[in-house]
């Protein structure tokens, strides 16, 4: 028996140099046929994919645009992991290539996977045996939770209050749709394509609006949390000039100037990286400056990634091992900036720290490569991650949110083409459903609950 | 004195139909025209096939349920060509998935017509008595008790009280035990099922008073004609030729609401004297007056309840307000001002069962061979008990022959749709079909109930030849009609270019087949007569029909797709004894669920109110974990055979 298909970035992102995204099912041939293209071959010849080999290629979007250089394997089935039709898309590491590629698959017949929705499918296909069965289950009821907690704080955000209020406009002029159909011979408001019309314009500007924020709310949310710690007037800011390429944060040398953090967004090499800059860590007795420094000291929990940065210029102080103290245990790149200036930094005692520290001048604009591949190496050894539910969660909507726009178009086609309005309502309720699993609410139940409540019909 | 009343067995029957309402009597009829002995006990022969509220059967969704019927070898549909006095195809200016047929009866011989065919039948016996008890037999067959103390015994049961079980009817402050329309109630049944450990709840409906039809001022009122040519309910009919009477349309008054809102007291649904739950799509006039107070007019409808009686029938005003209030409120509406009520509007309260006790072939979980049809499950409406009466009477005789149960899908039928709604998410309210319930609705449409249903009816042997035969007919004509029309190229030559800019239409630049051009929107079947010339003459339900498939083909497709999909979960089948308990993965609102509702399929499953898709799941691979272990442990023992 054959399911639809279904598509998921089959690796942990940040473990390796490589991503996969693996698509299962009877349409995976047909999906590869659409978005690679064989090295030294052009568009116009029919892919050809010999099971159990390894082609070299390259994935293109919808407008033909080189996304990554790929290595694609195509598993005919049934020997496969799933027991269907398995290709498999090798691409470069990093989130955005990845991303990039599972969003231009999701643009052909298929779906995202449910959380161990491959290894379900393994089993349920009679791939992997009975004792693995209690774990497979451990993994949906594990994900499960852990998607619910997303959900719920979704349903805090401000995506599902908007998705909300489109939800409840198209069901209002639904059930209106659904009497008149229901209940032919009551007077009630009879609704016409024109009102359908432009009810679909606005939804489909406001959905393309929210894919737009959903865009950068997901990048935003999808760096690596990088903090940059170091004492007062060390240079985090100037440091995170640079890694950002523009002044973003206020650089001045009165110690003391970033009073609150500061964030930023920033993609180095393919790896993207939410670069938190910090106030500076002394003791003080500003008010405003303490709740910096408690800030900067709690971030230090939340993050990924930390950088620290000392003084060359000035001798190993209290503060400095304050926050050597407090970071502990964490991935750090120990920084020691003004090297242009003469070494005062005694790190006899911290064995580890003196064996990898990096010196820059960010002044001089010396050095400072050997960051940015430090980060790297980190990121490719595996030595780093970042959590890879919430980039998943984020497609799946921006998925839905496509798929119910989709679903508009074709109201407006259908409206085009002269149907009648039970026509064009088929697709509007597609579009509510397809929203309504955004804020995971079914809707279909509701709308027969609302005719009854809403309208006076009946003998 | 009743104690006096000497028990005695008169007879044996296969089958036992209680009720004889529009459930009871095509459960009689199947039953009996699939060759079971079968016996049909009503209270009263008078009342047989009663349209106890509304003088009509059809409307939207109703309709398509009478057409599946008919499919299927149900009479509801001959029945109502037979009697109508008016019929319209509602919805017709809309898509044709919406298209419903509602006809006008003329009640009596709607009754008459239906009585004369059951005593016909074959094989079907009926009486007037009032069953008052129950009893199973060791062996599993039952005991049917009646008032005058004979007793048969039935190797299955089909029950269809409709809305006589202790029922009570309501008008303003009073109140007493009745049947609907003054027949008697049944007071001793539903103690006799509970003793059987049935749950039993109570549901009320409710229906508005008939006026005389000379003291209507109809110059008043809005005249309603039906259409000029009228399609037949059913596919056995070929045409119907008769003289249609009017319907009338009229409104409530704010005089009506004034005296409606200052009498609400005196309503026992206000009152709280009944606190049973009625249907929100069928409110009482009071409710809509309260519940919708900025509307300052209601609609309302007067339809004839027959050629030979002077009752109106005025829908869109049940009440149980007293008749002193009721005489007002009549006569405050617009062309009712010198209305004579010749029976007031009422209110009932009925016993009925909560449906999710019954499997999805009507039978009852914890009893063999007890069947339930009709508003005893909870559902409203002639034709939404007509449709469970067919199913329940085939089921009966399927079990007792050890066959395969029909079980109609919701991609395969209303029918379908309707059972699915009541079996697995049961109804807090009297349930009434509607096409919007439907997830399918472009392929479960009226003009093609027969492609979906008669095939499965010939195969259990309750759709005869005449049938079969002439749906194969109309099936390859269409069938033929559409390789005809693919086949026929029309090329661009000027006269068919100037022909077609003359209905507005776009020139050719490349030929294309007529079937291809019917995709236009401003093409028809009709219109474009003269590129077709040599066309074969058809009868205009083939012609309709293919114009449908060829204008929503693409529609059409999609919803296939999603029905492939559908189709994948129902047919993973949960094996009928499993324990939801020992699967400890699910959660225990999920497991309680599923034990209550005892799904038959993961389909069914995932539609549990309470049962998520991470249950889904978990359920899954519990199944394919049992199917394997059982594999293994057969192996296991043909192993062991071979050893010894």
């Amino acid at each position: 028996m054959s399911e639809d298909t279904i598509v998921a970035i089959a690796t942990f992102p940040g473990n390796a140099g490589i991503n996969i995204i693996r698509i299962s099912g009877d349409n995976a041939l047909n999906i590869a046929g659409k978005i690679f293209m064989k090295k030294n071959s052009n568009r116009e010849s029919k892919l050809s994919l010999k099971s159990r080999y390894l082609h070299y290629g390259y994935i293109l979007d919808k407008n033909e645009k080189i996304i990554d250089e790929v290595l694609l394997s195509y598993m005919k089935s049934p020997n496969t992991y799933t027991r269907e039709d398995i290709i498999e898309i090798n691409c470069h590491g990093g989130v955005i290539s990845a991303k990039k590629i599972l969003e231009t698959v999701l643009e052909h017949d298929c779906r995202l996977a449910e959380n161990g929705e491959f290894t379900k499918r393994a089993f349920l296909n009679g791939r992997i045996d009975l004792t693995q069965a209690e774990a497979v289950i451990d993994i949906i009821n594990a994900k499960t939770d852990s998607s619910h907690e997303i959900s719920v704080n979704h349903l805090e955000g401000r995506l599902s209050k908007e998705i909300n209020k489109i939800i409840k406009e198209i069901m209002d002029l639904l059930a209106n749709i659904e009497v008149n159909i229901d209940f032919p011979e009551y007077d009630e408001d009879v609704i016409t394509i024109n009102k359908v019309k432009t009810l679909s314009i606005n939804v489909i500007e406001e959905i393309d609006r929210l894919i737009r924020t959903a865009d950068t709310g997901k990048i935003i949310k999808e760096g690596i949390k990088t903090v940059i710690l170091g004492k007062p007037n060390v240079g985090k800011s100037s440091l995170m000039n640079f890694l950002l390429n523009e002044n973003r944060a206020i650089v001045t040398d009165i110690p003391g100037t970033t009073r609150d953090t500061i964030e930023e967004y920033v993609n180095i090499k393919g790896i993207p990286l939410r670069i938190i800059d910090t106030a500076g860590i002394r003791e003080t007795d500003d008010k405003i400056e303490k709740i910096g420094v408690e800030k900067a000291l709690d971030k230090i929990n939340e993050s990924d990634l930390i950088i620290m940065v000392f003084d060359s210029s000035k001798e190993l102080e209290s503060e400095d091992e304050i926050i050597i103290n407090h970071i502990k245990g964490k991935k750090v790149i120990y920084i020691r900036n003004k090297s242009d200036l003469e070494n005062k930094l005694d790190l006899s005692n911290y064995d580890e720290i003196e064996k990898d520290i990096i010196n820059i001048s960010v002044l001089k604009n010396e050095g400072l490569e050997n960051i940015i591949n430090k980060i790297n190496d980190m990121f490719f050894q595996g030595s780093i991650n970042i959590s890879n539910e919430l980039i998943i969660n984020n497609v799946r909507h921006k998925n839905l949110l496509i798929k119910a726009k989709k679903s508009l178009e074709e109201v407006l086609k259908s409206i085009e083409e002269d149907m009648t309005i039970d026509f064009i309502e088929i697709d509007l309720k597609d579009a509510m459903e397809s929203l309504g699993l955004i804020v995971g609410a079914s809707v279909s139940d509701d709308l027969v609950e609302k005719i009854f409540t809403e309208f006076c019909i009946g003998k | 004195m009743e104690d006096k009343v000497r028990e005695f067995l008169e007879d044996k029957y296969d089958i036992i139909v209680v009720g004889a309402g529009h459930a009871g009597c095509e459960a009689a009829l199947a039953s009996s025209r699939l060759g079971m002995k079968t016996l049909m006990i009503t209270m009263n022969l008078d009342s047989i096939a009663m349209l106890a509220c509304n003088p009509n059967i059809g409307g939207t969704g109703k309709g398509h349920l009478v057409r599946e019927i008919d499919a299927l070898g149900g009479e509801m549909a001959l029945n109502i060509d037979k009697t109508m006095i008016q019929c319209k195809m509602l919805n017709a200016s809309k898509g044709p998935a919406v298209h419903s047929l509602r006809a006008q009866a003329d009640k009596n011989k709607y009754h008459t017509e239906m009585k004369r065919v059951i005593e016909k039948q074959e094989g079907l016996t009926l009486k007037q008595t009032e069953v008052i008890d129950i009893r199973i037999n060791n062996d599993g067959s039952f005991n049917v008790y009646t008032k005058f103390g004979s007793y048969y015994e039935a190797r299955a049961v089909i029950l269809t009280t409709g809305t006589y079980l202790k029922g009570r009817i309501y008008i303003g402050e009073l109140n007493y035990s009745s049947g609907p329309n003054g027949l008697s109630p049944s007071n001793e049944l539903s103690d006799s099922l509970m003793k059987l450990g049935i749950s039993m709840r109570k549901f009320k409906t409710g229906t508005p008073a008939r006026i005389n039809s000379d003291t209507i001022n109809y110059m008043l009122m809005e005249k309603q004609i039906g259409d000029d040519e009228i399609i037949p309910f059913s596919f056995m009919t070929d045409s119907i030729d008769i003289e249609q009477v009017p319907c009338y349309i009229t409104y409530t008054t704010e005089k009506t609401h004034e005296i409606i809102r200052n009498n609400l007291n005196r309503s026992p649904l206000y009152e709280g004297v009944i606190k049973s739950v009625g249907p929100r799509y069928c409110p009482s006039i009071e409710d809509k007056v309260v519940r919708f107070a900025d509307k300052d007019r209601h609609q309302l409808f007067v339809e004839p309840e027959g050629l030979d009686t002077k009752e109106m029938y005025i829908q869109g005003m049940s009440s149980s307000l007293p008749l002193e209030v009721q005489i007002p409120m009549y006569r405050s509406m617009i062309g009712l001002e010198k209305s004579e009520i010749m029976r007031p509007a009422y209110a009932i309260e009925y016993d009925c069962i909560d449906p999710t006790q019954l499997k999805s072939n009507l039978e009852l979980k914890s009893i063999k061979n007890l069947f339930f049809a009709g508003q005893i499950n909870g559902s409203s409406g002639y034709e939404e008990a007509a449709a469970q009466g067919l199913i329940a009477g085939i089921n009966a005789v399927m079990s007792l022959n050890n066959r395969e149960p029909l079980i109609l899908d919701r991609s395969e039928a209303y029918i379908g749709v309707l059972i699915d709604d009541l079996v697995t998410k049961g109804t807090n309210e009297p349930y009434r079909m509607m096409t919007s319930r439907a997830e399918y609705r472009l392929v479960l449409r009226q003009d093609n109930a027969d492609e979906r249903l008669t095939e499965i009816g010939y195969k259990i042997g309750i759709v005869k030849e005449d049938r079969y035969k002439k749906f194969i007919e109309k099936k390859s004509s269409i069938e033929n009609e559409i390789e005809r029309i693919k086949s026929i190229k029309i090329t661009p030559k000027p006269e068919v270019n100037e022909f077609l800019e003359h209905i507005n239409s776009v020139p050719l630049k490349m030929p294309i087949s007529i079937y291809e051009l019917l995709k236009r929107p401003e093409i028809n079947y009709e219109n474009i007569s003269y590129l077709d010339s040599e066309r074969p003459k058809l009868k205009k339900e083939i012609i309709n029909y293919v114009e449908t498939i060829i204008k929503y083909e693409g529609y059409i497709l999609k919803q296939s797709k999603q029905i492939e999909q559908f189709k994948k979960l129902e047919n993973k089948i949960i094996p009928e004894n499993i324990d939801y308990n020992i699967i400890s993965s699910l959660r225990l609102e999920a497991r309680q669920k599923l034990n209550k509702i005892r799904p038959n399929s993961i389909g069914q499953a995932s539609r549990i109110s309470g049962v998520s898709p991470a249950d889904i799941n978990v359920l899954l691979i519990y199944l394919e974990q049992i199917k394997r272990s059982d594999h293994n442990n057969k192996k296991s023992d043909e192993k062991g055979v071979s050893i010894e």
